[in-house]
Order: structure tokens, then C-alpha cells, then sequence
């Protein structure tokens, strides 16, 4: 034992060599990890083959009508066989905007409620409850809104609406019960549990400093929360997104409400108007012709890229948001 | 051609992504004795002992170079298999990890069963005689379709010994075994290493100098990645060669 | 501080609005919930419950052929969806420190939120343009929806287990595989199970993807390249029928649904709190 010598001064670049780890070939280990890998990569092979086969499918209509099927204005599938979806798409977006104004704010206030003013047992019950929201299917939504929502803002809703804010063209018309305004309420309602779940989230990861920081500077309670908001804000639009992602695929219920009605512009938030998921499952069983049913692919190719592109923004932000709190609050 | 070491430790070196945590370590390891790692935490006497059986690589950016020679063969060269390695030596961790949805008859025989071995009575015998050996078999053995984590600490870091002990393995890892544990449930357990000691190459990785001084025949001292020192446990704590360990076991720092 | 009674009454403001807010949005639950018991309590009886579907103007019927389109258009799925979500989430929870792992967790995630109706079209390309509208065109995108939610559950329910129930059993030299396998596995089964339940309820209730995939229909099971009646889809051709004893139908369809898919989520909740 020669240990009183000083340590030996280790040199990095000392040609050692250094195992090779996991190098076995086919083992029983190799061969398990390489089947869940396969297994895992059949994503790739769905999101793949989906983008491939909607253009494939819409491959008439593409060649038909190119980007005129973006910016058309007509839908004819009985007589002249033109095809554009630019009203769908306005008729997409609108409703989702509705569904945004009305159901993030209750979200956010569900997502405080549950990260700061809930104690945790109660809060874990309401947690329950929305999540069961979120459980109840899509068509139950549209059945409920159809027999009881419906007649529920027409006698109760609709009427006062319009006397106050009748003068405004947005809010004048006649009221079916049915309709734009109708259609955005019930998607608000649909993605509250996305937004409030994600929001909690976000805000329950805000380290405790923040807040404790806030108490001890005198805040209340409210300044406190809207600390905690502003601390998480990127999640918190990375939530909306989620939300937005969810309203613009919404279909059954939607298609439940609207009213299905072809038109550029509805005269009133009263009107019925007509979204891209509805038409595709109104027409679908119904399209007789190669054009038509390409049409509807097509239509499912634009809702595909929309979608793509509101999940993989909304993840991104959500996830560096989430990384970015929980790696401060490591600190 | 018989050799009185276990283990024979040639310029190991290893790490973690680009962190070197273990600096050319070269040491021998005595048969049927107690060999202990002292060292301040962070000094990388976890991954020490982790080398010894395979388990530093299964951490994802781990590397290893040098030689650990097990009777007198090196793990690490590239045709051994590290599984067949981990058969032949027990090791115990710091919290106790019983395998949370086995009754304690099960976990005592996990190693068995995991390699397929079913045949009823082989698991009855061994089971009982690793209980035994484990010092828990009078505790249990009216219990043994319970939960395994139904017991106390340190009822559950004994049965985690002999389920380590069931595979009949030829030496036993311990890290930090007792870090989790009360003192009567550690006094135990240092009874049980001295007993396992006089069939067992024990390796025990521990912070506790006194716990060192009281299980252990030979000590080793690390810091910063370095085997400062190392010799018989006698020496080292009333003669130590090097300033630094001085400093360590009379706790100056650490 | 003269403002310091105003920050009170906005406090105090704030507070209330988020307990109402919280309110509002249970409002439609317990509506759903009240009106589904309610109105589809007096359509279910034996008939409803032993009869198929009724044709357009014939009285009684009921949705026995659905319940059973939906039980195998359900499990049909579950047969391509369980393994694939299975080993998916085995392989991002054991093996995430692949450089495939972040990349298969990401597309994951965003077809977790895809609209089914867009995959409901992809199944009637591949499967419906060459075999005809089928049960097997509408199982095989039922499961392209089961995949993201299985293999979620199921990397979280095995990344619960502590690593160090794997470093033991690597210790007494098993192979990962195995350690994999037998032990970490079965340390997660509730919480596989919960998620495979989950995710089943989810697909019991999609009536998108069911329509462009099978369309109506109103008979029997009649073989795998046919289609098969279907609770969720029923809901909607009825509610949008002119007919009361089809609308009936439909409330008695939803009864039926929402008893299950909530009942599955209120059996699993129980489950999964007993665990902590």
C-alpha cells in the first residue's frame, strides 16, 4: 500500500480505451428494445401515410381546382360541380374565436381556482368534475344542444340579447335558436376542460418563491394570482392553443347546432353558417361522385394541416413553457 | 492458480457524459473480508461499487475504461455478459427496494423466479435459507404472503439482503445500506455483515466512518474521484498515511 | 396607502368571479348529466335493450344491434390499438434516453390532439376504398385514436415505478428485457389497465370517425367487411330525425353511453385514488 505518495495526476487524453456498452448484437435485451422501438415508430408511419393518402384522395379536386378551392366562395355539388371552402374555413374560425372570448376566460379562472384558491381535496373533486366534462362523448353534446340548449338561449338568451344590443347588425335577424353564436357557445363549453387542465398545470408549476415573494410584499391574493399568471403566460397561450386545436376538429356537435347553412358571410350571429368538420360529416355518406368525395378529402386535408399546425405550436410552447418553470424553479 | 483477491482493480476510470468521477483506480479486494468505501458524498464511491457488478453503464451517457478483474477474469472484457456478471454478486441499496406488488416469499425468491427457476421446493428451501441467513426468517415466516412493503425499513432492507442472497451469489454489494435506516435496525444489520463476511466477499459503500471502523477488515478513502488511501480498517483509522484522510476520519471536512 | 381597501374589494371581486366561473362551467355537466337520466330513463326497457333499431314510422325497437356494434367495433380497435400503445409507452418510459424517444413522443402527442373526423377520412382511404364501408374501416381508425391516449397512460404508469425496483432486479442479474417484463410491468398494471379503460370509453363515444368510415347502419352484425350498428353514430341520425320515438331512441342511445364512458372514468378515478 503505497498511498502516501501523492495521487496519481490523471491525464484526459490518456489512450485508454473505453468499453463499448450495449454492444452485444441480439440478445434477448437488443432484440426487446428494438420491437418497442418498431412499435413505437408505427407514428410515424400513421402521420406519414395520412399525409399521403388525404392528398391521394384529393387528388381530383386538387388538380380541378388548385388554390381556387381555397378562396372559392361556391359549393355546388348539384349542378355546375364547383367546389371552394373558403367560407368554411371563415365559418371554422369564427366559431372557434367565439369559443376562445367565451371559454378562456372561465378556464383560466377554473385553472386558478384549482391551483390557488382550492384547498387540495376540494380541488382534487373539481379537478373529477371537469375532467368528466371532458369524458361526456362529442354527439351527447350535440344531442344536448339540440333539445335543450337550443330552446334554453332562444326563450331565455337570445331575445334580451337582442333588445339591448339589437342595433348592432351582429345582434339583429331573425333568432332560430340554432347558429353561429350557438355553435361557439357549445365549443366554449367543449374546450374548457383542455384549457383549464392545461392551465392548472402551468400555474401549479410555478414555483412557490413566486408566490411567498408576492405575500411578503403585502399582495393580496388576486395580485398574488395574477403573478402566478404572468409567471406562466407562455403556458398559458400554449393552453389557448390546445384549446383552439380542439374547436377547430370539433365535429358532431357543431354540426349538432350550426344550423349546415353554404354561405360566405351569415347575416347575424343569429344565422346559421356551415364549418369545414360539418360539411365533411354531412356530405361524406351522402358525396355520389369521384369529385365530390375528393372535395371532402380535400376539405379533410386543409382541417389535417390546420390542426397540425395549431398541435405542433401548441405542444412546442406548452413544453418549453413547462421546461422552462420547472427548470427555474430547480434552481 | 488461487488468488486471496476477489476483486483485482486495474486503472478503472469513469463517467458521467463528460464528468470524470472516477480517476484510474487501482485496488484489491480481499476474499471472505469486509472491505469498506468511505469518502464525503459526491466522491464517487456510489459508482465505485456500481462498477464492480455492470451497474454504472445502465445509466444513460455512463462510461467505463480500466479493469475490474473478478477472480481473475476481467468483467469488462467484450465478450462477458454483464447479466451473468450481476448473478454472481448480491447488492443492496440505499433505501430499501422491495419489489412493491411481490409478497415477501416472492421477493425472497425474485432472482430465482426472474431466471426461471419454478420448481417448488428448490424455492421453499432457498427462500428459508436466505431468510435465515438474513436474520428475518423468525420475523416473517408467518407472514410470507404479505406485502413485501408491508414491513418496517429495516425489515424491508434485510429482506432486500436476502433476496440478494437467494441467487447465491459469491460477493455482496452494499451501498450505503443503513442510510435509511434507525439505529437498532442499522445495528442489525452491521451484525448481519459481519456474519455474511465469514462466507462472503463483502463490498459496502458507506458516509458513516464509525460504521466503517466497527463492520469493515479494509478501508478504502476516496475524494474528488481519487483512492487517496487504502489498507487494513486498523490502520487507516489510527495510522493514516495521508494528511487528507487524517482530516477526513478525525472530521475535519466532509 | 389610500388604494389599500380598493386592492381588498378587487380581491375579494376576483374571488367570487372565479368561484362562479367555476360554477358556469359545471352548469352544462350537471345539465348533460340531468337531462341524459332524465329523458333517457323513460325510453329503456326490454324492448330497447333486446330489439334492433326500428325502420323509419315503425313503433318500439331498440339498440340492442348497436350496443353490439360498439362492443366489436371497440374491440376490434382495441386489438391494433392496445399492443401498439402498449410498446410504445414501454419504449418512451424504459428507453427514453433514445434518440427516437422525444420525436415519438411529440408526434404523440399531436395526434392525441388531432380531430377524429380528419382520421376518420384516412381510414375510409385505405381501408374504405378497397374493401367497402366496414366495421374493420372503422375499428382500424378507432384505434389510430387509442394509440396517443395508450401509450400516454402507459409510459406515465411506468415511469411511476422507482427506478430503483429496476436497478434491483438488474442487480440480481436479469436481463432489462425481463426486469421490464415481469417486474416493472407489473408494478404499473392499474395504471396500464386505467388507461386502457380510458381510452376504450374515449373510442366508444366517437361517432365522427364511425360516420365516414361505416355510415348508417341499421341491422345485425352481418361480417367484418360490412358495417355494424353503433351506439354514438345512432345518437345522431336519431336527434337529427324528425321522428319522437327515434329521438327517444336516441336519448335511451345516450343513457346507455354516458353510463358507460363516465361510469369507466368514475370506476378508474376510485381505483386510481386508492393508490395514494
Amino acid at each position: 500500500m503505497k498511498s502516501s505518495r501523492k495521487p496519481p495526476v490523471f491525464i484526459h487524453n490518456l489512450n485508454v480505451k473505453v468499453h463499448k456498452i450495449f454492444k452485444k448484437p441480439l440478445t434477448g435485451d437488443y432484440a426487446f428494445k428494438l420491437l418497442a422501438a418498431t412499435f413505437a415508430s408505427i407514428i410515424f408511419l400513421i402521420l406519414g401515410l395520412m399525409i399521403y393518402e388525404l392528398i391521394k384522395g384529393s387528388q381530383l379536386s386538387l388538380q380541378r381546382f388548385g388554390i381556387e378551392f381555397l378562396i372559392g366562395t361556391k359549393w355546388d355539388p348539384a349542378i355546375s360541380q364547383v367546389f371552394g371552402v373558403l367560407p368554411l374555413i371563415l365559418g371554422t374560425l369564427v366559431t372557434s374565436a367565439i369559443a376562445l372570448l367565451i371559454g378562456v376566460p372561465i378556464s383560466l379562472c377554473i385553472g386558478l381556482a384549482l391551483s390557488e384558491y382550492a384547498p387540495k381535496r376540494f380541488g382534487f373533486a373539481i379537478s373529477f368534475l371537469v375532467e368528466l366534462l371532458a369524458a361526456v362523448p362529442s354527439v351527447i353534446y350535440g344531442l344536448w344542444g339540440i333539445f335543450t340548449l337550443i330552446p334554453f338561449l332562444r326563450n331565455n338568451v337570445y331575445a334580451y340579447l337582442q333588445g339591448i344590443l339589437g342595433f348592432i347588425p351582429l345582434f339583429s335577424g331573425p333568432i332560430y335558436g340554432g347558429g353561429v353564436l350557438t355553435g361557439g357557445i357549445i365549443l366554449a363549453i367543449m374546450i374548457i376542460p383542455t384549457v383549464s387542465a392545461v392551465s392548472r398545470d402551468v400555474f401549479s408549476a410555478v414555483p412557490n418563491t413566486q408566490r411567498e415573494a408576492m405575500i411578503s410584499l403585502g399582495a393580496t391574493k388576486w395580485e398574488t394570482a395574477k403573478n402566478v399568471i404572468s409567471y406562466a403566460r407562455s403556458g398559458v397561450i400554449g393552453a389557448i392553443i390546445l384549446g383552439l386545436g380542439r374547436a377547430v376538429g370539433e365535429t358532431m356537435a357543431i354540426t349538432m347546432v350550426i344550423g349546415n347553412k353554404f354561405q360566405l358571410l351569415p347575416s347575424s350571429l343569429f344565422d346559421a353558417w356551415y364549418t369545414m368538420s360539418a360539411i365533411i360529416a354531412n356530405e361524406f355518406t351522402e358525396a355520389t361522385y369521384g369529385l365530390y368525395v375528393s372535395a371532402l378529402i380535400e376539405v379533410g386535408l386543409v382541417l389535417f394541416f390546420v390542426a397540425l399546425i395549431i398541435n405542433v405550436l401548441a405542444r412546442l410552447v406548452v413544453w418549453r413553457s413547462l421546461k422552462l418553470v420547472r427548470g427555474i424553479a430547480r434552481e | 492458480m488461487f488468488s486471496p483477491y476477489k476483486f483485482e482493480i486495474e486503472s478503472l476510470n469513469a463517467w458521467f457524459g463528460s464528468k470524470h468521477v472516477l480517476k484510474n483506480i487501482n485496488m484489491k479486494i480481499k476474499e471472505k473480508a469486509v472491505t469498506a468505501v468511505i469518502g464525503p458524498s459526491g466522491c464517487g464511491k456510489t459508482t465505485f461499487i456500481r462498477c464492480l457488478n455492470r451497474m454504472h453503464e445502465i445509466v444513460p451517457g455512463a462510461k467505463v475504461s480500466g479493469r475490474v478483474l473478478f477472480n481473475g477474469m476481467d468483467i469488462y472484457n467484450e465478450d462477458v455478459d454483464p447479466v451473468q456478471i450481476r448473478r454472481k454478486m448480491g447488492m443492496v441499496f440505499q433505501k430499501p427496494n422491495p419489489f412493491p406488488m411481490m409478497s415477501i416469499y416472492d421477493n425472497a425468491a425474485a432472482g430465482l423466479k426472474l431466471n426461471g427457476i419454478r420448481d417448488k421446493e428448490k424455492l421453499d428451501s432457498v427462500v428459508e435459507r436466505s431468510l435465515k441467513l438474513a436474520i428475518l426468517w423468525d420475523e416473517v415466516k408467518d407472514d410470507l404472503n404479505k406485502s413485501g412493503a408491508s414491513l418496517s425499513g429495516g425489515q424491508q432492507q434485510r429482506l432486500c439482503i436476502a433476496r440478494a442472497l437467494a441467487v447465491e451469489p459469491e460477493v455482496m454489494l452494499m451501498d450505503e445500506p443503513c442510510s435509511a435506516l434507525d439505529p437498532i435496525a442499522t445495528a442489525k444489520i452491521e451484525t448481519l455483515i459481519r456474519m455474511l463476511a465469514e462466507d462472503y466477499t463483502v463490498v459496502i459503500v458507506t458516509h458513516n466512518m464509525q460504521q466503517a471502523a466497527r463492520v469493515s477488515d479494509f478501508t478504502a478513502f476516496l475524494y474528488l474521484g481519487e483512492l487517496i488511501e487504502f489498507g487494513s480498517t486498523k490502520e487507516i483509522f489510527e495510522n493514516p498515511r495521508s494528511e487528507l484522510t487524517e482530516k477526513y476520519i478525525t472530521g475535519e471536512f466532509g | 396607502m389610500a388604494s389599500y381597501k380598493m386592492r381588498k374589494i378587487k380581491d375579494r371581486f376576483m374571488r367570487i368571479l372565479v368561484w362562479l366561473a367555476l360554477l358556469m362551467a359545471l352548469i352544462p355537466l350537471f345539465s348533460i348529466l340531468g337531462e341524459v337520466v332524465l329523458k333517457g330513463a323513460s325510453s329503456i326497457n326490454l324492448n330497447f335493450l333486446t330489439q334492433p333499431t326500428p325502420t323509419v314510422g315503425e313503433a318500439g325497437g331498440g339498440v340492442a344491434n348497436a350496443m353490439q356494434g360498439t362492443l366489436l367495433a371497440v374491440g376490434l380497435a382495441s386489438l391494433i390499438g392496445v399492443p401498439i400503445g402498449l410498446m410504445s409507452g414501454i419504449f418512451l418510459s424504459e428507453y427514453s434516453e433514445t434518440k427516437l424517444s422525444p420525436a415519438v413522443r411529440f408526434f404523440n402527442d399531436v395526434l392525441n390532439g388531432f380531430p377524429s373526423i380528419v382520421i376518420g377520412i384516412f381510414g375510409y382511404t385505405i381501408i374504405v376504398l378497397s374493401i367497402g364501408f366496414s366495421v374493420i374501416a372503422a375499428a382500424f381508425a378507432l384505434a389510430i385514436i387509442m394509440i396517443p391516449i395508450v401509450t400516454r397512460t402507459t409510459e406515465e404508469a411506468l415511469k411511476l415505478v422507482p427506478a430503483t425496483v429496476r436497478e434491483a432486479a438488474i442487480a440480481l442479474g436479469v436481463p432489462r428485457w425481463k426486469t421490464i417484463v415481469s417486474v416493472v410491468f407489473s408494478g404499473a398494471k392499474k395504471g396500464i389497465a386505467t388507461g386502457i379503460l380510458l381510452s376504450l370509453a374515449r373510442i366508444a363515444g366517437e361517432s365522427a370517425p364511425v360516420l365516414v368510415t361505416m355510415g348508417y347502419w341499421r341491422w345485425w352484425f352481418a361480417g367484418l367487411d360490412k358495417p355494424v350498428a353503433n351506439l354514438a353514430l345512432n345518437i345522431y341520425i336519431f336527434a337529427i330525425s324528425p321522428f319522437e320515438n327515434w329521438q327517444a331512441l336516441a336519448w335511451g342511445s345516450a343513457l346507455v353511453l354516458v353510463t358507460l364512458i363516465l361510469g369507466t372514468s368514475v370506476i378508474v378515478r376510485i381505483f386510481t385514488r386508492e393508490k395514494y
